[in-house]
């Protein structure tokens, strides 16, 4: 182990492995995810946000760890002197090529970033499990510890009707891959809100409010941040929602536009995507020093009075 | 003005829906918490009509009161309604929300209102093998259930009716005819004495099962005519140390599935620099076809408290937990009486037996969720969250429950633990072979003629102990042997000259898991067995990772296909598909729940051929 000065006073170690069969040095506490990124590896992630803890849930990222009987999450598991990684194997080809199939045959992942590219470089089928199952069944009714038996015919899915509650965002959990990052936000890890939960067990898990209840009926305060950290758009502005119901929604033309939010002195900054010069979404950078990515109800949503016309 | 502005932050820290509780569950929250302590906390509205909260810091560390005050609302109206949890989340200070997804984790919680009398019928593989019910012909006003440990007398029942004083019994054998009066409100009647379950019982020569039928479980008097509390004793006059060292001489290693070598766990707690520290006796024994702790817990409840002390004492923990599993009535009542015997008696409390040790054991129930048996599973669940395991390392020895260093010892293994400070490691050592030290009990179900918990040396051969169960019933012959229940998996006629040690099983590519031989005869529909060990995990995933959580879907959805694709071309894809499906949840699963899910799946296909193509 050498040292190595990093900022300041502060002296952080730095930890040798080998990844690949190339050795590595990288700085202590990081984790295998960012000792791969940094030496070049595409390591595909879901799950991993970077504002939130990482809860490891999706699988997709798993490395092979010499001496460890299964594989290992990259992007929780941290760094240890003399680790002998492997990123790139049967074995792990495999794990991503099922995690992806698995996904892709029970959530719409249509909006899910580089997930075309992933099924094509490891060779995912999602449609080998049989064709997706879209009956509608409620699953907030669901029973714990209990289902109904398939056929094999079809392949099951988490479809249900797309929540529309209110006027400012809305859920549809057809896209969710459970990566418990919304639950996160809203409740310790930035909002401390609590209004949604993981409801259910095993594959009836499912992100709720308590008994379900509209959105109205909860504890939301409508900041968005669940929003913000959402990687497949099961979360969504109704103004996107909609845009993209009428076929109107083009990303492509958009402009991001970085400013400061005007309506109270914290000074978050503000990311206003606009689209026919109008402001159809806002979000926040995750690396700012203020936000983290973070807003409130009035940075995230209230945007109109911009582009309301002034009385002539 | 100051007040109205404290009110409404804290206000704003918990939003309530709709719904208010009853008298009975408000009652049912009070008998366990005590009565609201003011208005704010709980009580109506304020006349401004603001939703107050009541309280901070020290609300928040009640939250391991949650699973007991949901067991306790459960128990007293049959199922958690919104008001109840409205009411819970001002008392505990934990938001509507969350105890929702908490609530909805546990099988045996319901948020639906539901009658006061529930009648769970085990659908699972021992009482299906004994002809019992499967989920498609319950009788009417019945729910199923997974295994209920009664495996010995399959198949059983377990009725809860709720109320005021709740009731728990226990039916087994049940038939279709006792199921249907059950539902109309019959009692299950006395259940069969304790040692029915330990066909060798009673016997004073055997190890572990030594006060089983002999002792009375109820009586600590008893329990100390009977060598009771002679190895807490010793421990006390050779210190912690040697203790441990006397454990790991033993060579004794975890009897819970995965056979960690216990002293090792002790040490690594023991040196911790940290000196909060927690044991936790897992006894949320759930494995299908397992009932060794229960017939211990029932037989011999004193020992468990006099083990634990002991290994609490070796490794410096201050308070232990014993994790029931919900459904076990008569365990809980004989563990009880035990705690509540013990420290009157100051076997258990400060200064024990004037040692100048102090330990409490807290008794906590499960609710109904297999994976609450993994190791930090349990933790989330005691500290009152969804029993999701966590992510290791940390490992539980360094940051376990609480975020404290954790002992967690599976029933059988603590119990072990008597015999080897009442001599030495070394004499408990020269039992068993090489590999695998001691003594060990087998949960020997299906077409034996006496059923039942053995305890043999380990070494004994798998022919030995059917042998033992009174051989097989008249008319059976062998179909396959299920060995470590639904994690683990089937043998053949031919392996009935396997010995059942650690290593020997392992070499033959299969497992001991937690002790059981569930003999299947010709009867048996090997193809629905298979499908009932699918829906079983699919029911019991967590659902936390997606191998496991999708994994196990799509298993039971090929095996579906394979029942009647089998014999064709296109019986290889799914058997492919299923194969890859079994490496992936073994490969990248986040606990062994869902690394073991394909387990005995995967041996019925390659060592019983069940499906071909």
């Amino acid at each position: 182990m050498s040292t190595q000065v990093t900022s300041g006073l502060q002296v952080r170690k730095s930890v040798e492995l080998t990844i690949d069969g190339k050795k590595i040095t990288t700085p202590e506490g990081s984790t295998l995810l960012d000792a791969c990124r940094a030496s070049g590896k595409d390591i595909p992630t879901l799950c991993y946000g970077d504002t939130i803890t990482p809860k490891n849930a999706c699988r997709v990222c798993m490395v092979e760890l010499e001496g460890s009987r299964t594989l290992v999450p990259s992007c929780s598991r941290k760094v240890e002197p003399g680790m002998v990684v492997n990123t790139d194997n049967d074995r792990t080809r495999l794990s991503r090529k099922l995690v992806l199939e698995l996904l892709g045959s029970s959530v719409d992942l249509s909006l899910t970033k580089n997930v075309a590219r992933w099924n094509e470089s490891y060779g995912a089928e999602p449609l080998r499990f049989g064709s997706p199952s879209f009956h509608h069944n409620d699953r907030d009714e669901a029973i714990t510890g209990h289902h109904h038996a398939p056929d094999g015919k079809t392949a099951e899915t988490v479809h249900q009707p797309v929540k529309i509650d209110n006027s400012l965002y809305i859920r549809d959990y057809s896209k969710c891959i459970l990566c418990y990052q919304c639950v996160d936000a809203c409740g310790e890890q930035w909002q401390n809100t609590f209004a949604i939960t993981t409801a259910g067990r095993g594959f009836d898990a499912r992100i709720s409010t308590e008994f379900a209840v509209d959105l109205t009926d909860s504890a939301c305060v409508y900041c968005g941040n669940c929003i913000q950290v959402c990687p497949t758009g099961a979360l969504m502005f109704t103004t996107e929602y909609e845009m993209r119901e009428a076929g109107t929604w083009h990303e492509e033309e958009q402009t991001q536009t970085e400013t400061i939010c005007p309506y109270c002195g914290v000074g978050c900054a503000l990311t206003l995507h606009v689209q026919d010069n109008t402001i159809v979404k806002v979000s926040s950078p995750s690396d700012h020093s203020v936000t983290h990515g973070n807003l409130c109800i009035k940075g995230r949503f209230g945007f109109q009075h911009v582009q309301n016309n002034k009385i002539d | 003005m100051a007040t109205f502005s404290r009110k409404v932050k804290d206000a704003m820290d918990l939003k309530i829906a709709s719904g208010k509780a009853t008298a009975d569950e408000r009652d049912a929250v009070d008998s366990l918490l005590g009565p609201a302590p003011e208005t704010s906390q709980g009580a109506e509205r304020d006349a401004v009509g603001l939703r107050v909260s009541h309280g901070g810091e020290s609300l928040r560390e009640l939250r391991h009161l949650l699973l007991p005050v949901l067991h306790a609302v459960n128990d007293r109206v049959g199922f958690i309604s919104r008001g109840a949890i409205n009411y819970i989340s001002q008392r505990l200070d934990v938001a509507p929300a969350e105890i929702y997804g908490v609530t909805t984790f546990y099988a045996l919680f319901d948020t639906n209102e539901r009658p006061a009398r529930q009648v769970h019928v085990c659908v699972d593989l021992a009482c299906r093998a004994m002809a019992g019910c499967t989920e498609n012909n319950l009788p009417e006003g019945s729910v199923a259930s997974p295994c209920l440990g009664t495996c010995e007398r399959a198949p059983a029942v377990l009725v809860i009716e709720t109320g005021v004083s709740p009731r728990f019994e226990v039916l087994a054998p049940a038939t279709r005819n006792d199921i249907v009066e059950l539902v109309a409100g019959k009692s299950a009647g006395t259940e069969q004495p304790v040692n029915a379950g330990a066909p060798q019982t009673p016997d004073s020569s055997l190890v572990l099962l030594t006060r089983v039928g002999i002792a009375d479980p109820l009586s600590i008097d008893d329990y100390i005519k009977h060598n009771g509390f002679t190895a807490l004793r010793r421990a006390f006059e050779i210190g912690p140390e040697k203790v441990i060292n006397e454990v790991t001489a033993s060579g004794l290693v975890g009897r819970g599935g995965a056979a960690f070598p216990t002293g090792r766990k002790w040490a690594a707690v023991a040196s911790q620099p940290v000196k909060t520290r927690y044991l936790i006796c897992n006894a949320d024994e759930s494995e299908p076809g397992t009932f060794k702790d229960r017939v211990m817990l029932e037989g011999d409840p004193f020992a468990l408290v006099e083990s634990m002390t002991i290994a609490a004492f070796a490794t410096g923990c201050q308070h232990g937990y014993i994790y029931l599993r919900g459904e076990y009535p008569r365990a809980m009542r004989h563990l009880e009486n035990a705690l509540s015997i013990a420290r009157k008696k100051n076997y258990l409390g400060d200064n024990i037996l004037n040692s100048g040790f102090n330990f409490e054991i807290t008794m906590f129930k499960g609710a109904g969720a297999y994976i609450c048996g993994e190791e930090t599973a349990i933790f989330n669940s005691i500290e009152g969250f969804r029993g999701e395991p966590r992510n290791k390392p940390p490992f539980p020895v360094e940051v376990g429950l609480f975020g404290k260093p954790t002992v967690v010892n599976n029933v059988e293994t603590l119990l072990n633990v008597l015999p080897i400070i009442q001599s030495t490691g070394e004499k408990y050592a020269s039992w068993g072979s090489t590999g695998s030290k001691g003594k060990k009990l087998f949960c020997v179900s299906g077409a034996v003629k006496t059923p039942g918990v053995y305890e043999v040396t380990f070494g004994a051969t798998l022919r030995q102990l059917i042998e033992l169960a009174g051989g097989l019933k008249t008319g059976s012959s062998i179909q396959a042997i299920l060995l470590g229940g639904a994690a683990g998996g089937f043998v053949g006629p031919e392996d009935l000259d396997l010995e059942l040690t650690i290593e020997a099983a392992r070499a033959a590519g299969t497992t001991l898991g937690s002790g059981v031989i569930m003999v299947l005869d010709q009867t048996v529909d090997m193809v629905d067995q298979l499908q009932r060990i699918a829906a079983f995990f699919r029911d019991e995933s967590c659902g936390q990772c997606v191998p496991c959580r999708v994994g196990t879907v799509r298993q039971q959805e090929a095996l579906a296909r394979l029942v009647k694709s089998s014999g064709t071309a296109s019986a290889s894809v799914d058997l492919q598909l299923l194969r890859d499906l079994g490496q992936v949840m073994r490969d990248a699963s986040i606990c062994g729940l869902g690394q073991t899910a394909h387990n005995a799946i995967d041996s019925a296909l390659t060592r019983l051929k069940v499906f071909s193509a």
